[in-house]
Protein backbone atom coordinates (compact mmCIF):
# COMPACT_ATOMS: atom_id res chain seq x y z
CA UNK A 1 0.00 0.00 0.00
CA UNK A 2 1.59 3.42 -0.75
CA UNK A 3 2.14 6.11 1.80
CA UNK A 4 1.70 9.57 2.06
CA UNK A 5 3.33 11.98 4.07
CA UNK A 6 2.57 16.04 4.62
CA UNK A 7 4.42 18.34 7.54
CA UNK A 8 3.62 21.77 7.54
CA UNK A 9 6.26 24.14 8.57
CA UNK A 10 6.12 28.20 9.35
CA UNK A 11 6.03 29.57 5.71
CA UNK A 12 6.06 26.01 3.85
CA UNK A 13 4.57 22.51 3.70
CA UNK A 14 6.54 19.45 2.61
CA UNK A 15 4.81 16.43 0.92
CA UNK A 16 5.99 13.56 0.45
CA UNK A 17 4.72 9.96 -1.58
CA UNK A 18 6.46 6.74 -2.58
CA UNK A 19 6.90 6.65 -6.08
CA UNK A 20 5.94 2.66 -6.34
CA UNK A 21 3.10 1.62 -8.82
CA UNK A 22 2.00 -1.69 -7.71
CA UNK A 23 -0.47 -4.53 -8.74
CA UNK A 24 -1.30 -6.85 -5.74
CA UNK A 25 1.69 -8.30 -4.93
CA UNK A 26 4.02 -7.58 -7.76
CA UNK A 27 6.14 -4.31 -7.87
CA UNK A 28 4.85 -2.41 -11.84
CA UNK A 29 6.79 0.67 -12.24
CA UNK A 30 9.77 2.53 -9.77
CA UNK A 31 8.90 6.43 -10.45
CA UNK A 32 4.87 6.81 -10.54
CA UNK A 33 3.66 10.56 -9.70
CA UNK A 34 1.25 10.44 -7.05
CA UNK A 35 0.94 14.12 -6.94
CA UNK A 36 -1.00 16.58 -9.13
CA UNK A 37 -0.57 20.33 -8.99
CA UNK A 38 -3.82 21.64 -8.41
CA UNK A 39 -2.67 25.52 -9.10
CA UNK A 40 0.67 27.32 -8.28
CA UNK A 41 0.35 27.00 -4.95
CA UNK A 42 -1.57 23.70 -3.54
CA UNK A 43 -0.44 20.39 -4.16
CA UNK A 44 -2.68 16.91 -3.61
CA UNK A 45 -1.17 13.71 -3.06
CA UNK A 46 -3.32 10.35 -3.58
CA UNK A 47 -3.23 7.15 -2.51
CA UNK A 48 -5.05 4.12 -2.92
CA UNK A 49 -7.42 2.53 -5.79
CA UNK A 50 -4.79 3.16 -8.34
CA UNK A 51 -7.26 4.40 -11.20
CA UNK A 52 -9.47 6.20 -9.37
CA UNK A 53 -6.76 8.49 -7.60
CA UNK A 54 -5.55 9.83 -11.01
CA UNK A 55 -8.95 10.17 -12.27
CA UNK A 56 -9.84 11.95 -9.34
CA UNK A 57 -7.41 14.40 -9.03
CA UNK A 58 -7.44 15.26 -11.99
CA UNK A 59 -10.64 16.25 -12.04
CA UNK A 60 -10.30 18.48 -9.31
CA UNK A 61 -7.44 19.71 -10.99
CA UNK A 62 -8.81 20.92 -13.80
CA UNK A 63 -12.04 22.39 -11.84
CA UNK A 64 -9.29 24.23 -9.67
CA UNK A 65 -7.53 25.49 -12.62
CA UNK A 66 -10.67 26.30 -14.44
CA UNK A 67 -11.95 28.79 -11.18
CA UNK A 68 -8.70 30.39 -11.65
CA UNK A 69 -8.80 31.27 -15.67
CA UNK A 70 -12.38 31.91 -15.24
CA UNK A 71 -12.14 34.44 -11.80
CA UNK A 72 -8.51 35.94 -12.14
CA UNK A 73 -8.37 34.72 -8.63
CA UNK A 74 -6.88 31.36 -7.37
CA UNK A 75 -8.60 29.44 -5.27
CA UNK A 76 -7.20 29.16 -2.00
CA UNK A 77 -5.83 26.13 -0.05
CA UNK A 78 -8.70 25.74 2.29
CA UNK A 79 -11.37 26.07 -0.53
CA UNK A 80 -9.50 23.90 -2.33
CA UNK A 81 -9.81 21.25 0.25
CA UNK A 82 -13.49 21.92 0.72
CA UNK A 83 -14.55 21.57 -2.56
CA UNK A 84 -12.54 18.36 -3.02
CA UNK A 85 -14.11 17.24 -0.14
CA UNK A 86 -17.63 17.96 -1.16
CA UNK A 87 -16.92 15.90 -4.54
CA UNK A 88 -15.64 12.84 -2.67
CA UNK A 89 -18.67 13.24 0.06
CA UNK A 90 -20.75 13.28 -2.67
CA UNK A 91 -19.07 10.35 -4.51
CA UNK A 92 -18.78 8.46 -1.35
CA UNK A 93 -23.22 8.11 -1.38
CA UNK A 94 -23.14 6.97 -5.04
CA UNK A 95 -23.32 3.79 -7.29
CA UNK A 96 -19.24 3.60 -7.51
CA UNK A 97 -17.27 5.67 -5.08
CA UNK A 98 -13.99 7.33 -5.66
CA UNK A 99 -11.59 4.66 -3.06
CA UNK A 100 -9.08 7.43 -2.70
CA UNK A 101 -7.09 8.94 0.50
CA UNK A 102 -5.88 12.49 0.00
CA UNK A 103 -3.36 15.31 1.24
CA UNK A 104 -3.94 18.68 0.60
CA UNK A 105 -0.94 20.93 1.05
CA UNK A 106 -0.96 24.93 0.02
CA UNK A 107 0.37 27.93 0.99
CA UNK A 108 -2.02 31.04 1.26
CA UNK A 109 -0.50 33.33 -0.87
CA UNK A 110 -3.49 36.07 1.26
CA UNK A 111 -2.45 35.69 4.69
CA UNK A 112 0.81 33.87 4.09
CA UNK A 113 -0.19 30.84 5.93
CA UNK A 114 0.54 27.04 4.57
CA UNK A 115 -1.97 24.55 5.71
CA UNK A 116 -2.25 20.84 5.02
CA UNK A 117 -5.36 19.08 4.95
CA UNK A 118 -5.72 15.04 5.49
CA UNK A 119 -8.85 13.65 3.78
CA UNK A 120 -9.53 9.49 3.59
CA UNK A 121 -11.59 7.82 1.45
CA UNK A 122 -14.70 8.41 3.52
CA UNK A 123 -14.12 12.30 2.57
CA UNK A 124 -13.51 13.15 6.75
CA UNK A 125 -11.22 16.09 6.56
CA UNK A 126 -8.93 17.74 8.57
CA UNK A 127 -6.50 20.38 8.97
CA UNK A 128 -3.59 19.06 10.44
CA UNK A 129 0.43 20.55 11.22
CA UNK A 130 1.58 17.03 10.01
CA UNK A 131 -0.25 13.64 8.60
CA UNK A 132 0.74 10.52 6.75
CA UNK A 133 -1.53 8.05 5.49
CA UNK A 134 -1.01 4.07 4.28
CA UNK A 135 0.59 1.16 6.62
CA UNK A 136 3.39 3.88 7.12
CA UNK A 137 1.26 6.03 8.77
CA UNK A 138 0.97 3.16 11.74
CA UNK A 139 5.32 3.45 11.65
CA UNK A 140 5.69 6.92 11.86
CA UNK A 141 2.71 9.30 13.02
CA UNK A 142 4.61 8.96 16.60
CA UNK A 143 7.92 9.97 15.22
CA UNK A 144 6.12 13.20 13.81
CA UNK A 145 4.42 13.84 17.06
CA UNK A 146 7.72 13.63 18.73
CA UNK A 147 9.75 15.41 16.51
CA UNK A 148 7.21 17.73 14.94
CA UNK A 149 7.45 21.73 15.59
CA UNK A 150 5.18 24.70 14.34
CA UNK A 151 8.26 26.41 13.61
CA UNK A 152 10.54 23.68 11.89
CA UNK A 153 13.01 25.09 9.03
CA UNK A 154 12.43 23.66 5.47
CA UNK A 155 16.05 21.92 6.41
CA UNK A 156 14.49 20.22 9.71
CA UNK A 157 11.03 19.48 8.34
CA UNK A 158 13.07 17.31 5.37
CA UNK A 159 15.24 15.68 8.14
CA UNK A 160 12.37 14.62 9.88
CA UNK A 161 11.05 12.87 6.51
CA UNK A 162 14.25 11.12 6.00
CA UNK A 163 13.53 10.12 9.68
CA UNK A 164 10.54 8.69 9.23
CA UNK A 165 11.54 6.85 5.57
CA UNK A 166 14.27 5.39 7.34
CA UNK A 167 11.93 4.24 9.88
CA UNK A 168 10.00 2.26 7.22
CA UNK A 169 13.02 0.97 5.28
CA UNK A 170 13.74 -0.67 8.97
CA UNK A 171 10.96 -1.96 9.91
CA UNK A 172 8.38 -2.52 7.25
CA UNK A 173 8.18 -5.47 5.12
CA UNK A 174 7.60 -4.06 1.89
CA UNK A 175 10.91 -2.90 0.86
CA UNK A 176 10.50 0.94 0.38
CA UNK A 177 12.10 2.61 -2.78
CA UNK A 178 12.30 5.95 -3.00
CA UNK A 179 10.26 8.92 -2.07
CA UNK A 180 9.63 12.42 -3.94
CA UNK A 181 9.03 15.23 -1.56
CA UNK A 182 7.83 18.29 -2.64
CA UNK A 183 7.61 21.66 -0.82
CA UNK A 184 5.32 24.18 -1.34
CA UNK A 185 5.85 27.99 -0.45
CA UNK A 186 5.58 31.66 -1.01
CA UNK A 187 7.57 31.06 -4.38
CA UNK A 188 5.15 27.95 -5.70
CA UNK A 189 6.04 24.67 -5.69
CA UNK A 190 9.20 22.70 -6.28
CA UNK A 191 10.66 19.20 -5.92
CA UNK A 192 13.48 18.70 -2.98
CA UNK A 193 15.91 15.54 -2.75
CA UNK A 194 15.63 13.24 0.10
CA UNK B 1 -16.59 -2.70 14.54
CA UNK B 2 -19.88 -0.62 14.15
CA UNK B 3 -19.44 2.32 11.58
CA UNK B 4 -20.67 4.52 14.43
CA UNK B 5 -17.29 3.90 15.94
CA UNK B 6 -15.11 3.90 13.55
CA UNK B 7 -14.03 7.71 13.78
CA UNK B 8 -14.76 8.37 17.68
CA UNK B 9 -16.41 11.57 19.26
CA UNK B 10 -18.53 12.20 22.40
CA UNK B 11 -21.28 15.06 22.52
CA UNK B 12 -23.80 15.96 25.54
CA UNK B 13 -25.98 18.73 26.57
CA UNK B 14 -27.89 19.55 29.85
CA UNK B 15 -30.02 21.91 31.50
CA UNK B 16 -29.68 24.89 33.67
CA UNK B 17 -31.75 27.45 35.05
CA UNK B 18 -32.59 29.17 32.32
CA UNK B 19 -29.66 28.34 30.55
CA UNK B 20 -28.36 25.14 28.93
CA UNK B 21 -24.82 23.65 27.97
CA UNK B 22 -23.60 21.49 25.28
CA UNK B 23 -20.15 19.59 25.11
CA UNK B 24 -18.22 17.66 22.75
CA UNK B 25 -14.71 15.97 22.83
CA UNK B 26 -12.18 17.06 19.80
CA UNK B 27 -10.74 13.99 18.71
CA UNK B 28 -10.96 12.31 15.27
CA UNK B 29 -9.19 9.09 14.78
CA UNK B 30 -9.21 6.26 12.59
CA UNK B 31 -10.02 3.57 14.87
CA UNK B 32 -7.15 3.14 17.21
CA UNK B 33 -4.96 5.70 15.60
CA UNK B 34 -5.68 9.39 16.24
CA UNK B 35 -5.82 11.67 13.06
CA UNK B 36 -6.66 15.45 14.71
CA UNK B 37 -7.23 16.75 17.87
CA UNK B 38 -9.04 19.91 16.83
CA UNK B 39 -12.26 18.25 15.24
CA UNK B 40 -14.61 20.12 16.90
CA UNK B 41 -18.50 18.67 16.84
CA UNK B 42 -20.72 21.46 17.99
CA UNK B 43 -21.87 24.00 15.37
CA UNK B 44 -23.55 26.72 15.98
CA UNK B 45 -27.18 27.43 14.23
CA UNK B 46 -28.48 30.52 15.59
CA UNK B 47 -27.87 33.34 18.19
CA UNK B 48 -28.87 30.88 21.25
CA UNK B 49 -28.98 27.17 19.55
CA UNK B 50 -26.10 24.45 19.16
CA UNK B 51 -25.85 21.62 17.15
CA UNK B 52 -23.67 18.57 18.14
CA UNK B 53 -23.00 15.90 15.37
CA UNK B 54 -21.33 12.37 16.95
CA UNK B 55 -20.85 10.17 14.59
CA UNK B 56 -18.88 9.06 11.20
CA UNK B 57 -16.87 12.44 10.42
CA UNK B 58 -17.74 12.62 6.78
CA UNK B 59 -21.36 12.51 7.91
CA UNK B 60 -20.41 14.88 10.55
CA UNK B 61 -19.33 17.45 7.86
CA UNK B 62 -21.87 17.03 5.15
CA UNK B 63 -24.98 17.57 7.98
CA UNK B 64 -22.62 20.17 9.60
CA UNK B 65 -23.34 22.50 5.87
CA UNK B 66 -26.53 21.05 5.02
CA UNK B 67 -28.06 21.83 8.47
CA UNK B 68 -25.89 25.52 8.01
CA UNK B 69 -28.21 25.80 4.48
CA UNK B 70 -31.54 24.31 5.52
CA UNK B 71 -31.37 26.78 8.76
CA UNK B 72 -30.71 29.84 6.39
CA UNK B 73 -33.27 28.90 3.99
CA UNK B 74 -35.68 29.30 6.70
CA UNK B 75 -34.66 32.42 8.29
CA UNK B 76 -35.17 34.06 4.86
CA UNK B 77 -38.41 32.18 3.99
CA UNK B 78 -39.68 33.22 7.71
CA UNK B 79 -37.73 36.40 8.64
CA UNK B 80 -37.00 35.07 11.79
CA UNK B 81 -34.35 32.70 13.60
CA UNK B 82 -35.41 28.80 13.68
CA UNK B 83 -36.87 27.91 17.50
CA UNK B 84 -34.64 24.80 18.78
CA UNK B 85 -37.67 22.95 18.49
CA UNK B 86 -38.57 23.43 15.20
CA UNK B 87 -34.53 22.64 14.54
CA UNK B 88 -35.40 19.11 16.11
CA UNK B 89 -38.09 18.07 14.00
CA UNK B 90 -35.73 20.11 10.56
CA UNK B 91 -33.28 17.18 11.74
CA UNK B 92 -35.68 14.53 12.68
CA UNK B 93 -37.05 14.82 9.00
CA UNK B 94 -33.89 15.21 7.36
CA UNK B 95 -32.27 11.72 8.78
CA UNK B 96 -35.28 10.07 8.34
CA UNK B 97 -35.74 10.93 4.58
CA UNK B 98 -32.61 8.40 4.53
CA UNK B 99 -34.53 6.01 6.39
CA UNK B 100 -32.86 2.93 4.45
CA UNK B 101 -29.39 4.45 3.93
CA UNK B 102 -29.13 6.52 6.36
CA UNK B 103 -26.17 9.63 7.73
CA UNK B 104 -24.24 7.99 10.65
CA UNK B 105 -24.95 10.70 13.51
CA UNK B 106 -26.83 11.16 16.57
CA UNK B 107 -27.40 14.56 16.83
CA UNK B 108 -27.79 16.45 19.79
CA UNK B 109 -29.73 19.80 19.98
CA UNK B 110 -29.10 22.40 22.69
CA UNK B 111 -30.42 25.61 22.84
CA UNK B 112 -33.27 28.71 24.19
CA UNK B 113 -36.80 28.98 23.00
CA UNK B 114 -37.64 33.11 22.25
CA UNK B 115 -39.16 32.81 25.66
CA UNK B 116 -35.56 32.11 26.80
CA UNK B 117 -36.59 28.65 28.19
CA UNK B 118 -33.83 25.89 28.02
CA UNK B 119 -34.54 23.00 25.23
CA UNK B 120 -32.36 20.04 24.86
CA UNK B 121 -32.62 16.68 22.85
CA UNK B 122 -30.96 14.09 21.03
CA UNK B 123 -32.50 12.07 18.07
CA UNK B 124 -31.24 8.61 16.56
CA UNK B 125 -29.07 7.71 13.31
CA UNK B 126 -32.59 7.79 11.55
CA UNK B 127 -34.41 10.89 13.05
CA UNK B 128 -36.10 9.22 16.24
CA UNK B 129 -36.32 12.76 18.98
CA UNK B 130 -35.73 12.05 22.07
CA UNK B 131 -36.84 15.38 24.71
CA UNK B 132 -35.25 15.68 28.46
CA UNK B 133 -35.96 17.84 31.14
CA UNK B 134 -32.04 17.21 32.53
CA UNK B 135 -29.41 16.44 30.24
CA UNK B 136 -29.07 14.00 26.33
CA UNK B 137 -25.73 11.96 25.59
CA UNK B 138 -24.46 11.07 22.22
CA UNK B 139 -21.50 8.92 20.72
CA UNK B 140 -19.24 6.37 21.46
CA UNK B 141 -18.73 7.04 25.33
CA UNK B 142 -22.84 7.41 25.60
CA UNK B 143 -23.10 4.98 28.59
CA UNK B 144 -20.00 6.86 30.44
CA UNK B 145 -21.89 10.09 30.35
CA UNK B 146 -24.94 8.53 31.17
CA UNK B 147 -22.99 7.59 34.30
CA UNK B 148 -21.22 10.95 35.09
CA UNK B 149 -24.30 12.97 34.02
CA UNK B 150 -26.92 11.01 36.22
CA UNK B 151 -24.55 11.55 39.67
CA UNK B 152 -23.64 15.19 38.89
CA UNK B 153 -26.34 16.58 37.16
CA UNK B 154 -29.05 18.50 39.60
CA UNK B 155 -31.88 20.75 38.83
CA UNK B 156 -31.41 24.44 38.26
CA UNK B 157 -27.73 24.78 37.94
CA UNK B 158 -26.76 28.70 37.16
CA UNK B 159 -24.44 29.16 34.21
CA UNK B 160 -21.15 28.50 36.56
CA UNK B 161 -22.34 25.57 37.80
CA UNK B 162 -23.63 24.48 35.17
CA UNK B 163 -20.23 24.55 32.84
CA UNK B 164 -18.47 22.77 35.80
CA UNK B 165 -21.27 20.01 36.12
CA UNK B 166 -20.94 19.21 32.13
CA UNK B 167 -16.82 19.67 31.87
CA UNK B 168 -16.72 17.34 34.72
CA UNK B 169 -18.93 14.69 32.97
CA UNK B 170 -17.57 14.82 30.01
CA UNK B 171 -13.90 14.64 31.13
CA UNK B 172 -14.43 11.97 33.18
CA UNK B 173 -16.44 9.87 31.07
CA UNK B 174 -14.18 10.26 27.96
CA UNK B 175 -11.20 9.30 30.09
CA UNK B 176 -12.62 5.92 30.04
CA UNK B 177 -12.99 5.43 26.32
CA UNK B 178 -10.34 5.14 23.57
CA UNK B 179 -11.92 6.28 21.12
CA UNK B 180 -12.85 9.74 22.35
CA UNK B 181 -10.96 12.53 24.81
CA UNK B 182 -7.86 14.47 23.56
CA UNK B 183 -9.37 18.23 24.66
CA UNK B 184 -12.98 19.33 24.88
CA UNK B 185 -15.24 21.78 23.64
CA UNK B 186 -18.29 23.92 25.96
CA UNK B 187 -20.96 26.34 25.32
CA UNK B 188 -22.55 27.46 27.90
CA UNK B 189 -25.98 29.53 26.70
CA UNK B 190 -27.63 32.04 29.25
CA UNK B 191 -30.20 34.65 27.72
CA UNK B 192 -28.09 37.10 27.44
CA UNK B 193 -24.48 35.61 26.52
CA UNK B 194 -22.75 32.39 25.18
CA UNK B 195 -19.39 31.59 26.84
CA UNK B 196 -17.33 29.09 25.00
CA UNK B 197 -14.56 27.47 26.72
CA UNK B 198 -12.00 25.09 25.48
CA UNK B 199 -10.69 22.47 27.72
CA UNK B 200 -7.06 20.74 27.84
CA UNK B 201 -8.20 17.29 29.62
CA UNK B 202 -5.58 14.04 29.50
CA UNK B 203 -3.76 13.54 26.32
CA UNK B 204 -3.70 9.75 25.93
Amino acid sequence: MDTLFGITGKDFVITAYDSKAVASITLMKIGEDKSRELNSHSIMLFSGEPGDGVHFSEYIERNVKLYGIRNGIELSPKAVASFARRELADSLRSRKPYSVNLLIGGYDVKTNKPSLYWLDHLASSAEVPFAAHGYGAYYCLSLLDRYHREDITEEEGVKLLQKCIQELRSRMILNMPDFVAKVVNKDGIRIVQL
Amino acid sequence: MSIMEYNGGAVVAMVGKNCVAIACDKRLGVQAMTISTEFKKTFQVTPKTYIGLPGLATDVQTLAEKFRFKVNMYKLREEREIEPKTLAHLVSSTLYERRFGPWFVEPVIAGLDKENRPFICSTDLIGCINFAKDFVVSGTTSNQLFGMCESLWEPDLEPEELFETISQSLMNAVDRDCLSGWGAEVTVITPDKIITRTLRTRQD
